[in-house]
């Protein structure tokens, strides 16, 4: 059982390794005590006994180390003694220690919090059984404004998805869903609010793998239209319901209608998004018309791959039937073209880029947080230079001079590593509740995998900040330390160099953080103050949707909206009001495709005009400030029969009405009404997004009767000043036509805006952030440098004062000296950037990537941060007493 | 074979194994007893004795206890475990082999 015994001693080496020192200390001295005793024996004296004994003996130091190198663990005492070491040395000089670690803990903690975002939205795998075989199946048109982003996956129509369901079999199962939005009322006289809510078929769950926390998810036969049946999430369960089971059976009101709760979905279910409250049948919002659409695309479709068969087989046999129906249906808006996208993607597309452009840029912070921490390091060898020739010279390996120079770099990056951790544990928190664009599909929590990310960059940065100044500070060039003596001037000039050269790559990836940091906040800039096409200013806007169930006839409607209208005008503070479907820079909002009586008919498979759809109450473009350009704006009289009229935007009329007047002809909308509308006015474009080009647009008007499947407003009211002031006297008015109507997104337009370019406000920031510390962290190393080199010079420059050099003279030499590392990094850097800028093109609104305004910018910032770094020392030298240098050391 | 490097590390821990076997010694008893089994020709160092006893220790072969010793004072007997005895028994196969080779080049003519 030898390997037993071996254990023993390695257990007993580890954990009892003072009880064996003092073991081997006792049996030396037995055995010189039995050689002493031997000797007297012998007959010699007590002293000459002694002698003799200790003569055999030999070094007992030399004895016990040598015993002692054959036991185990010697490596991990080693370690544990450098250790030591180095902790007590940063002890000495905590200014330095205390400057590196937090270096390293804010480039570490800013690495691990991204790193946490990009794991939950990038790479964990979704809570869903099998979501490798999971893909999305989007429908794809065949025309060049079909292939930018947001238009190149086009989503579904009802009849699309059942006849790919139907007749296909290359997928497992298919299932659809939708965005959908209720009032839900309380039955206790409880608040009525407005939930976002989805529809998916009744095979949608099972086709995940998911199952009911509670209840159970729909049945086959629930899947109707009229179906009032619906799940709840976990969220709207906890929070409206308090969590108690027995709503599972019971009836909730969704727009007025009753509804059984027949299920709870998990906690940790947030697909699509974490806003879904409630989820109801696919068919249960529609009519049976609607279904039979193949040109009213809204739906998402998602299908389980079998393991047999190919993604490109089953989309081909998908795409067969597409192609298909768009030979059927070739006036209609139907797609030619099918494109599968993975469901990872999917739901991470918004934030994708944004991720990927921050997660470099916090490389670069790290690298440059590492190379000044090297910069330091170097600093540190230099001092010693004499005691590790001293240690080289006396026998020590030139790999354990750099290990122990290595433990120094490992302990500054271990603690500023566990800094790092704690300060990402907030600063994660922080970012996942700002960025309000990021997918929270399984929640973003720091765990084991983070933690080990964390770990490797400890040890990659202790690497990367320590190899270099260890293998320099080691090398055969130091023993010429031990003859320097103190008249010499030359210094140490490959230490120097070495500096200088951390110094000029440090500046020149700051320079091009900076310039993609300058480009970002351009484009950013030119997002906010894009002109909308309308009045943005003291606007405050609000949705609701009036329930079917309660205002089922359009007279019902319109009284509502006719009464609102007058009541709201009538406010004090209240300059205007508009009323409409979806308002300027809220979204797409819908768009139908149309075609123009007077002119000749669109030949088949020809690309059809499609426009933008709105409602629009008379006063809607003077409240809004959009201005008419040709025609009329509509009037009380255009409504119910004589509501067949329609304004179009400007795009709409220069696009399909060029070189002629619009006006007095006829739009014929399929979706709408089978007979005309007549052109009643031009009026100026607005933005249907921010950062998006304006598209055309048709209005109807509100007392047309001619809604769509819902009936959801939205509410501009101008007000004089402040306002979220207004709202509430708003909200009184609506509770005071109907006190169960819930009002939903009470924002001012500002805030709307702000809202919908989050993203890009929030790259810039944060690059922005990064690229302020590393000018930080490089202005901080130049200064460094700098003084270093002019204690270096210390001698030289007194000698130079004492045979005569004037004060300006000295202070231009230091400066030149300074800032010539600075101009060859601005020059890498720019060099650089030129080629990094072209990746981060697709981010940039109307900003060239090489925008000169920017790149000047930050060189001249960088010269300016760079002077006033080299300036500190460069007066001390010139001040420097000749006397005082000479004498000095 | 006065100086100690003359040994072959391995011929040491041989020595020391067979030392080991009728009964437990300490470190003193081991040098004596080698000394007096060869006649007065090996002198074993302290040098290389005690590094070689703590080899043998941390690789099995032999295991300590302290105890008793004859003058009354606590010291380290080792002893030899079942691994050891094999490993015995192997060293001294080996080294038969190694000394009839030696024998036959250095006793040709």
């Amino acid at each position: 059982m030898r390997w037993f015994d071996q254990l023993r001693m390695r257990v007993l080496m580890l954990f009892s390794r003072r009880r064996a020192t003092r073991g081997l200390d006792d049996e030396l001295s037995f055995h010189l005590d039995r050689q002493i005793a031997e000797n007297l024996a012998a007959g010699m004296t007590p002293d000459e006994a002694r002698y003799s004994a200790l003569r055999t003996f030999g070094n007992p130091g030399l004895l016990r180390e040598r015993s002692r190198a054959s036991w185990s663990w010697n490596g991990l005492e080693s370690f544990l003694r450098d250790l030591r070491y180095t902790a007590r040395t940063l002890r000495r000089s905590p200014t330095f220690s205390l400057m590196a670690i937090l270096v390293i803990a804010l480039c570490i903690g800013a690495a691990t919090s991204l790193f946490t975002i990009v794991r939950s939205v990038l790479l964990k795998p979704l809570p869903f059984r099998d979501p490798g075989q999971l893909v999305m199946v989007y429908e794809h048109f065949r025309g060049d404004w079909a292939n930018q982003d947001g238009f190149n996956y086009n989503v579904v129509s009802p009849a699309d998805y059942y006849d790919w369901r139907a007749q296909t079999h290359g997928f497992k199962d298919m299932a659809a869903w939708r965005w959908w939005q209720f009032n839900l009322t309380g039955e206790r006289d409880e608040l009525p609010e407005v939930v976002t809510a989805a529809a998916g078929t009744w095979n949608f769950f099972p086709l995940l793998g998911v199952q009911p926390a509670l209840g159970r998810t729909f049945t086959e036969s629930e899947d109707h239209p009229g179906s009032d049946v619906v799940m709840l999430t976990w969220s709207v369960f906890e929070r409206r319901f308090a969590g108690d089971p027995s709503i599972v059976g019971r009836q909730i009101h969704l727009d007025g209608r009753p509804c059984t709760v027949v299920g709870i979905l998990p906690r940790d279910f947030a697909y699509p998004d974490a806003t879904v409250q409630a989820w109801v049948p696919y068919q249960s919002i529609a009519t049976p018309e609607s279904l039979r659409h193949h040109d009213w695309h809204g739906s998402h479709v998602i299908a389980r791959l079998v393991p047999t068969v190919s993604l490109d087989n089953a989309i081909s046999q998908v795409e067969a039937v597409q192609y298909r129906e768009h030979m059927q249906y070739l006036n209609a808006p139907v797609a030619e073209d099918v494109a599968p996208r993975a469901i990872s993607d999917d739901l991470a597309k918004d934030v994708k880029k944004p991720l990927i452009l921050l997660m470099c840029a916090v490389a670069c912070m790290l690298l440059i947080g590492c190379l000044n921490v090297a910069n330091l390091l170097v600093a540190r060898g230099a001092a010693r230079q004499k005691e590790v020739a001293i240690r080289g010279a006396l026998g020590a390996q030139r790999s354990t001079l750099v290990r122990e120079q290595l433990t120094e770099s490992l302990l500054i990056c271990f603690v500023g590593g566990a800094a790092g951790v704690l300060l990402s544990l907030t600063a994660t928190r922080w970012l996942a509740h700002a960025w309000k664009d990021l997918p929270s599909a399984q929640g973003i929590r720091v765990d084991g995998v983070v933690l080990g990310f964390a770990c490797a960059l400890v040890f990659v940065a202790a690497l990367l900040a320590g190899l270099l100044p260890a293998i320099s500070s080691t090398g055969k060039a130091v023993f010429a330390a031990l003859q320097a003596s103190s008249r010499t001037t030359g210094g140490s000039l490959s230490r120097t160099a070495l500096r200088k050269t951390l110094l000029t790559v440090e500046i020149g990836v700051t320079v091009v953080l900076l310039i993609a940091a300058g480009l970002l906040l351009k484009s950013f800039v030119r997002l906010r103050t894009t002109d909308v096409g309308c009045t943005t200013d003291s606007v405050l806007t609000m949705s609701y949707s009036l329930p079917k169930e309660k205002y089922d006839k359009p007279e019902k409607v319109n009284a509502f909206n006719e009464s609102l209208l007058t009541r709201l005008r009538a406010l004090p503070g209240v300059r205007a009001v508009a009323l409409g479907s979806t308002l300027p820079a809220n979204s797409w909002g819908g768009d139908d495709v149309f075609t123009i009586s007077e002119h000749p008919p669109i030949r088949p498979g020809a690309e059809l005009p499609d426009a933008l759809n709105r409602l629009a109450d008379p006063a809607y473009f003077t409240a809004l400030g959009i201005p008419l350009l040709q025609g009329r704006f509509f009037t009380m009289q255009d409504r119910d029969d004589h509501g067949k009229k329609v304004i179009i935007s400007n795009q709409l009329a220069r696009q399909y009405f060029p070189g002629e007047n619009p006006i007095g002809k006829h739009l014929l909308d399929s979706a709408r009404d089978k007979a005309g509308l007549e052109v009643v006015g031009v009026v100026g474009d607005t933005l249907w997004q921010v950062g998006q080009p304006t598209k055309a647009t048709m209005y109807f008007p509100l007392f047309s009767g001619n809604f769509e499947n819902s009936f959801g407003f939205s509410l501009a009211v101008r007000t004089a000043s402040g306002p979220l002031a207004m709202s509430v006297p708003v909200q009184k008015q609506i509770a005071g036509l109907d006190p169960q109507l819930p009002v939903s997104d009470v924002l001012t337009f500002d805030q709307v805006i702000g809202g919908s370019i989050g993203n890009a406000s929030f790259s810039a920031t944060l690059v922005l952030a990064f690229a302020a510390l590393s000018l930080l962290l490089a202005s901080v190393g130049l200064y460094g440098v700098l003084s270093y080199l002019m204690t270096q010079r210390m001698t030289e420059i007194g000698i130079r004062i004492a045979l005569g050099a004037r004060r300006e003279q000295v202070l231009r030499l230091a400066l030149a000296d300074g800032l010539r590392p600075a101009i060859l990094g601005l020059a890498f850097g720019l060099a650089a950037s030129a080629a990094a800028v072209r990746l981060i093109q697709s981010m940039l609104y109307k900003t060239e990537p090489f925008d000169p305004a920017v790149f000047a910018l930050v060189a001249a910032a960088l010269l300016l941060v760079a002077a006033a770094a080299c300036l500190v020392p460069a007066w001390r030298a010139s001040r420097l007493d000749p006397m005082q240098a000479l004498r000095t050391e | 074979m006065g100086k100690p490097s003359d040994l072959v590390q391995g011929t040491l821990d041989l020595l020391i194994l067979k030392t080991l076997l009728p009964d437990a010694m300490h470190g003193w008893a081991i040098a004596k007893r080698i000394q007096q089994l060869s006649g007065e020709v090996l002198q074993v160092q302290q040098g290389s004795l005690y590094p070689a006893l703590h080899r043998l220790e941390q690789q099995g072969w032999i295991k300590a206890k302290w105890a008793e010793s004859e003058t009354g004072r606590q010291a380290k007997f080792y002893s030899l475990t079942l691994a050891g005895r094999t490993q015995l028994e192997k060293e001294t196969a080996n080294w038969n082999r190694l000394s009839a080779a030696i024998n036959l080049v250095v006793s040709e003519a």
